[in-house]
């Protein structure tokens, strides 16, 4: 029975099948590459390669997109479970949280709950510190107690692993299974997944309840195959439920003309304004480095973020900085240090942590402050740099925190930032979400 | 735009070198900068680095054989085996024509009379669905001259370096080279074990003499 609770809703290749596999009769095939090309698992039309195949004796074609999963070729076959979904027990969605929900989150719970009971789609456009997640909890509990599945998909493997154990503590009867490669519970069912999309491209029809959590942070911004594994992995009648913090414009476009049907939190759950950015000119910061205005920043500083554009300068910018306070580190994404160095921020044993665009979301430090040297480069889209300032005062006892774009020629992107954080503090105003 | 194997980065040529019909390379500047050529002293039969070129003390040791010598194209680092277990586990098939030009060199240089590929067992073949040796002859653009067979064995890599040194021979003959210099082209070569049962192999279908080319000279 446990191997039939570990097939529902997977569509797998032999070699990712668990012995003993059952029954073939409860299988639907279809080859892993169709006819046009295309990827069967993960929707790729256009990155193939061949090779002469010893398996089928043919010029065989393989998906070069998700071949990291394990290679789907022309002669794979792909097998998906079509006997007797598991029930799913009552006591399931039975919700342990104690919380308070703010008027904000309380219309976003209510909408969601709503999409979900209808099987509609939703967004939910919360600023950074709203509190998105305690938004989900209604709809969720609803969902599991009717016997429907449950998925979260987010964008990265530390936010499929920093979401679990809340939803643990929540849903104590419904453990879920935490998906990313190499994660323990690969091989286990529950009828609440939390799962990076990569692991979703195992999924096919599977789940009623399909959340995306931080759709506008996923690489190059909900791309195709990650809006194809969405589709696949869901029911055909299903609730989609989308968060972001930041909606790129084609989003918010269809939210104000009410083609994409949404709720927007316009403040932080502690009811205090977001910070909002002030602009510095630095000069030429690629030539200085640390421009004079940059390093005086940095002199008073006891907790700071300071982001570069890109590795190269930060690094040298690190050399320079470390000669006026050897506790000050820098990170970026493949820096094999990067949890420690996380970790030693937080404990306050690095006054400022330089650091590439990987910590402008997701990360929590209280109290800290914020600068971007050289905002004006095209990696600080608006969204960037509004994901940046959203670190600024999250906790309710630091509610506030300077941030600094040092900049050498404003752009649009700076510029527009600033002002959706100001539309934010109005709204939140008008709405009555804040105190000041 | 021409993406690189490896990574998101474009691979685009200069236009005027286009012009005169210069291809994209397979790798942008990044990741081929990650592979370190092997260069400097070394051991002239199995290309080990020394402190001075000569014979390693291990290739001094070696039993009599018709093996010659071996030269690898790079260190074994981190890159390399990424590369190399995304090329032959994952069976990322196009990831052998990152090496085709380094290895059509080489090769050259050689100059055997025959080009032979490192046999799989039937199942292992069967489970990775190509041989990595003869993909590398392939992509390289040279033929390649099947020798040898291969009885079904124990993993290699699972063995501990002693068990590889005595390795016992899996490698038969299917084919004649009677009088023939044979040039055999791998992905990794560690203690030269499996290149001399190669070798001895080659020598039962009468070759005369085995050289080998490998992507990546690993150990110490
Ligand atoms: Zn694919
Ligand atoms: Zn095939
Ligand atoms: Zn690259
Ligand atoms: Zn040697």
């Amino acid at each position: 029975m446990k191997n039939i609770l570990f097939f529902t809703g997977r569509e797998l290749t032999v070699e990712e099948m668990q012995e003993p596999i059952p029954d073939l009769h409860h299988f639907a095939v279809q080859p892993g590459v169709s006819d046009e090309p295309k990827c069967q698992r993960c929707g790729n039309e256009t990155n193939f390669s061949s090779h002469p195949c010893a398996r089928c004796g043919k010029e065989c074609l393989y998906c070069r997109n998700c071949i990291k999963m394990g290679k789907i070729s022309s002669c794979t076959t792909l097998y998906r479970w079509t006997g007797p979904e598991p029930d799913v027990p009552k006591a399931a969605g039975i919700l342990h949280w104690s919380g308070t929900l703010s008027p904000g989150q309380k219309t976003a719970s209510d909408n969601v709950l709503q999409a979900i009971q209808q099987q509609k789609e939703h967004t939910v456009w919360a600023v950074a510190g709203a509190g998105k997640t305690e938004v989900l909890f209604a709809g969720i509990a609803t969902a599991l107690s009717e016997g429907r599945r449950v998925c979260i998909a987010a964008p990265r493997s530390d936010v499929v692993r920093e979401l679990a154990p809340r939803l643990q503590n929540v849903f104590p009867n419904t453990p879920p299974a935490a998906l990313y490669g190499g994660s323990p519970d690969r091989h286990t069912y529950s009828p609440l997944v939390i799962s990076t999309t990569h692991q979703l491209f195992r999924y096919t029809a599977a789940f009623d309840v399909m959340i995306v959590d931080e759709v506008d942070a996923f690489p190059y911004t909900f791309d195709h195959s990650l809006q194809y594994a969405v589709q696949k992995a869901r029911k055909t009648e299903s609730a989609l439920i989308y968060l972001t913090a930041t909606p790129e414009p084609s989003w918010r476009e269809d939210i104000q003309s009410g083609k994409r049907d949404a709720t927007l939190i316009p403040a932080r759950y502690h009811r205090q304004p977001l910070p909002v950015p002030s602009m510095k000119w630095c000069g030429n910061w690629k030539k200085s480095i640390v421009p004079p205005a940059v390093l005086e920043w940095v002199k008073t500083k006891e907790k700071a973020l300071l982001f570069y554009p890109h590795i190269e300068t930060m690094e040298k910018a690190l050399a320079t900085l470390k000669a006026i306070d050897s506790r000050i580190e820098s990170v970026h994404a493949a820096d094999p240090l990067r949890k420690e160095k996380v970790a030693a921020m937080r404990r306050g044993e690095v006054p400022v942590l330089l650091t590439t665009t990987i910590l402008e979301r997701g990360v929590t430090f209280p109290g800290v402050d914020v600068a971007v040297v050289g905002a004006e480069d095209r990696v600080f889209t608006e969204s960037a740099l509004v994901q940046i300032a959203g670190r600024a005062g999250r906790s309710a006892d630091c509610p506030t925190g300077e941030i600094l774009f040092f900049h050498y020629g404003k752009t649009t992107a700076m510029v527009q930032s600033i002002e959706q954080i100001n539309e934010m503090n109005k709204l939140g105003r008008q709405k009555g979400l804040l105190d000041t | 735009m021409n993406r690189c194997l490896l990574c998101e980065n474009g691979t685009e040529v200069d236009s005027w070198r286009a012009f005169f019909g210069a291809k994209a390379p397979p790798l942008c500047e990044v990741c081929t900068a990650s592979f370190n050529r092997l260069s400097g002293p070394c051991c002239h039969v199995c290309s080990r680095s020394l402190e001075e070129d000569g014979e390693c003390t291990d290739c001094q040791s070696w039993r009599k054989s018709i093996f010659h010598s071996n030269v690898s194209l790079f260190h074994y680092n981190e890159a390399m085996q990424d590369v190399i277990a995304q090329f032959k586990y994952r069976g990322d098939y196009v990831l052998a024509s990152i090496f085709a030009e380094k290895i059509r060199t080489e090769a050259k240089k050689a100059a055997c009379d025959l080009i032979c590929p490192v046999p799989l067992a039937p199942s292992r073949l069967a489970e990775r669905r190509f041989n990595q040796s003869e993909a590398l002859i392939v992509c390289a653009g040279l033929t390649a001259a099947p020798l040898l067979g291969r009885h079904e064995s124990e993993k290699q890599s699972k063995k501990s370096r002693a068990e590889r040194m005595n390795a016992v021979q899996t490698f038969y003959p299917t084919g004649e080279a009677t009088g023939k210099s044979v040039l055999v082209i791998d992905d990794i070569y560690t203690t030269g074990a499996t290149m001399r049962l190669v070798a001895d192999a080659l020598a039962d279908a009468g070759a005369a003499s085995v050289k080998s080319i490998t992507i990546a000279r690993s150990g110490s």
